[in-house]
């Protein structure tokens, strides 16, 4: 489809002290597109994921945004090119109220003072966008609202701000069946409008449901990035649980070649 | 605008009663406001209701016990026995937000207030520099520690235990091992000694009144013009007139004479400290509930991983909420300077920081960072000077007043954490 990753890297390096959890990591983005990042548990997804987000600094490789090299320092970095992160663990202030939340770190102001009416407006219409019908009031605390509610907002803070790049860090791990097609949905109406979005998931139902191209890790290193038209369900596990599969994936592995 | 404010005055007579037509609608709106209270208090979110409540039984029951509490004298005095504590735990309440503490607010104080006395008495500083001094040393202090516990990562129990220690000993040695310096500098004798004109404490509660009446209907009116959800106009006529009610009971209490012997002096009018300290209260306010500031404190003692995800300096907020601890107990030390008449080693030692830490619990402040309002301070203060002064009524001694008050401050702390846990569960 289009020719070229909004986001590309390529030979990304990571190390957390002696343990080295991305190897030679290259990843490519396409706006209009849902990519999905697969791979076991502590194969770098998360670690890659904060990489691009600005949490943890690379130590080696290219991160190439709109074709060109940036350095990619804070989450506000990231932030001010238009890559926003929802992550697994949400990061959401539970003493505050959803408004509060959604535009931390970068409220409007009127002066010195802070323009809450000019920012529950804000919030409210991009809620209505989403079609999200389910909290009471947007002034409630988060500490009140159930998990996909939570979600919500987490999502709808990452779309609030124009954003070209929107990462989700299993948005439905932790949701009942009903939510999780409502978050699927939002997530594919997000590439629909033009957004690249990157889903991470563990759930092989979610991914060939909504992805277009799907990226394999296999311990720390990038086993193999396809379409999700061109491959079959079992190929897709055998990459996350071995590296390769036929004639995809990793070369020679430590310990999975025989 | 014309019409915004026509509709305005139908529900305005709502609050003394009138029963109208529109009278019914604003009652149903005051009463669900007051089911969401209800709500929140239900879920763990207790505010102000156990300061509040506890002010209102020990009045009573000090009262029943001595009459003399009630009297314009001792209203008095507990307005500017509680003064100096009050500035500290407002300051407390920042570095509380973060689920920080600090212990070296008390002794903090004592330093300052040495530096003004130092300034004023020995080197002959007028009154607003040797002020700022005292001031600037608080900033120094707070930046110190704040650089410490973000920069250095010490915790700031620590941390503000080794300053607890060691600002006691540089109060020894500015006062050359002991001694006492008077303060005769009469503007700084002022602040906790002196009264306005009973006339004066009548305009700035009118004008207080005005403006606080004039910034929730403006705001009130900015939301509704925009369709955002408002809370009921009678709850805020309820809220305006309840605050010109208090304030005009105390001001005709203090404007009453409460000299012993009037021939010798004249003694009425609402103590300076009292401005001082709504000063300090609006000030504060404003800057936790109106600026992107007091949000990221919040969000910093919330969750300081998503504050840092979100963009925010983290230890930049850290460190200010230590310099403006520190500063605000140099404010504390300055009104107990002025209310000793003198500083000596003892200023801002034994039971302050205590007291400081216990009126900001007691009001409501969560220990565990995140929830907590200034005003929280002014209501534990009056609780816990509540209970100094009507103890020391009932002839109690000081042995039994710090065993009470350290008992208060358990059972305010008890609360704050069975209430976080009923908040967790839901």
């Amino acid at each position: 489809m289009t020719a070229t990753p909004i986001l590309q890297l390529r030979g990304i390096d990571k190390s957390f002290g002696p343990v080295q959890v991305l190897h030679d990591v290259a990843f490519d983005v396409h706006p209009g597109e849902v990519t999905a990042l697969v791979g076991d548990n502590g194969a770098g997804k998360s670690t890659l994921v904060k990489c691009i987000g600005g949490i943890h600094p690379i130590d080696g490789g290219t991160y190439r945004f709109e074709g060109e090299q940036v350095q990619v320092h804070s989450p506000r970095d990231a932030a001010a090119m238009g890559v926003e992160i929802v992550y697994q663990d949400l990061a959401l202030c539970d003493n505050l109220d959803i408004v509060q939340n959604m535009f931390l770190g970068r409220e409007k102001r009127r002066g010195l003072v802070l323009d809450d009416a000019t920012m529950e407006e804000m919030a409210a219409k991009t809620l209505e966008g989403l079609s999200v019908r389910t909290v009471k009031s947007i002034r409630q605390q988060v500490s009140s609202l159930s998990g996909g509610q939570r979600q919500t907002v987490a999502i709808a803070k990452a779309v609030l701000w124009n954003s070209k790049v929107v990462i989700l860090d299993e948005p439905t791990a932790a949701l009942g069946v009903a939510q999780t097609a409502q978050v699927l949905e939002l997530v594919r109406r997000l590439a629909d409008n033009g957004l690249a979005v990157v889903l991470i998931s563990h759930n092989m139902n979610d991914v060939f449901a909504v992805s277009d191209r799907i990226a394999a890790l296999y311990l720390g290193r990038m086993a193999a990035q396809v379409r999700t038209s061109d491959v079959t369900h079992s190929q897709v596990v055998e990459l996350i649980t071995s590296g390769r599969s036929g004639d995809l994936g990793l070369a020679h592995t430590n310990g999975a070649t025989a | 605008m014309t019409a915004a404010v026509a509709s305005e005055k139908p529900e305005m007579p709502d609050s003394s009663g009138a029963p109208k037509k529109d009278g019914a609608a604003a009652a149903a709106s005051l009463r669900s406001a007051a089911r969401t209270y209800v709500e929140r208090v239900r879920g763990g979110e207790l505010g102000a209701l156990p300061a509040v409540l506890g002010l209102i039984v020990l009045c009573a029951f000090f009262a029943a016990l001595r009459p003399v509490f009630l009297s314009e004298l001792n209203f008095a005095n507990l307005l500017t026995q509680g003064a100096g504590s009050i500035a500290i735990a407002m300051g407390l309440v920042f570095v509380l937000l973060l689920g920080e503490i600090d212990l070296s607010a008390g002794y903090a104080s004592g330093v300052c207030a040495a530096v003004l006395a130092i300034l004023l008495t020995d080197n002959g500083w007028p009154w607003y520099g040797a002020a700022a001094a005292a001031i600037l040393t608080g900033t120094v202090i707070g930046l110190v520690l704040g650089l410490l516990v973000a920069k250095v990562g010490i915790p700031s129990f620590v941390v503000t235990l080794a300053a607890f220690l060691g600002f006691q000993g540089i109060v020894l040695m500015l006062l050359k091992e002991g001694t006492n310096i008077s303060i005769r500098d009469q503007t700084i004798l002022a602040v906790a000694n002196s009264n306005l004109s009973p006339a004066l404490g009548w305009v700035l509660l009118a004008v207080s009144v005005a403006a606080y009446g004039a910034i929730q209907f403006r705001q009130d009116r900015n939301r509704r013009r925009r369709g955002l959800v408002t809370v009921p106009l009678s709850l805020l006529a309820v809220r305006v007139g309840g605050l010109a009610a208090l304030g005009a009971v105390a001001v005709h209490l203090l404007n009453q004479e409460r000299s012993r012997n009037i021939i010798v002096d004249s003694l009425k009018g609402v103590p300076i400290v009292v401005p001082v300290i709504a000063v300090l209260l609006v000030a504060g306010t404003f800057l936790l509930q109106r600026t992107s500031f007091g949000l990221h404190i919040y969000a910093v003692g919330g969750n300081a991983e998503a504050a840092r995800r979100a963009g925010i300096n983290v230890a930049a907020i850290r460190v200010s909420a230590f310099v403006i601890c520190s500063s605000l107990a140099a404010v504390g030390g300055i009104i107990a300077a002025s209310r000793g008449n003198s500083v000596d080693p003892n200023t801002g030692g034994s039971n302050v920081l205590l007291l400081a830490v216990g009126a900001a619990v007691i009001g409501g402040t969560s220990l565990f960072g995140g929830r907590g309002r200034i005003v929280d301070a002014v209501l534990g203060g009056m609780v816990v000077a509540v209970i100094q002064n009507g103890m020391g009524l009932m002839g109690y001694s000081s042995g039994v007043k710090y065993a009470v008050t350290g008992s208060v401050l358990l059972v305010a702390a008890g609360v704050d954490a069975l209430s976080r846990r009923r908040a967790v569960q839901r």
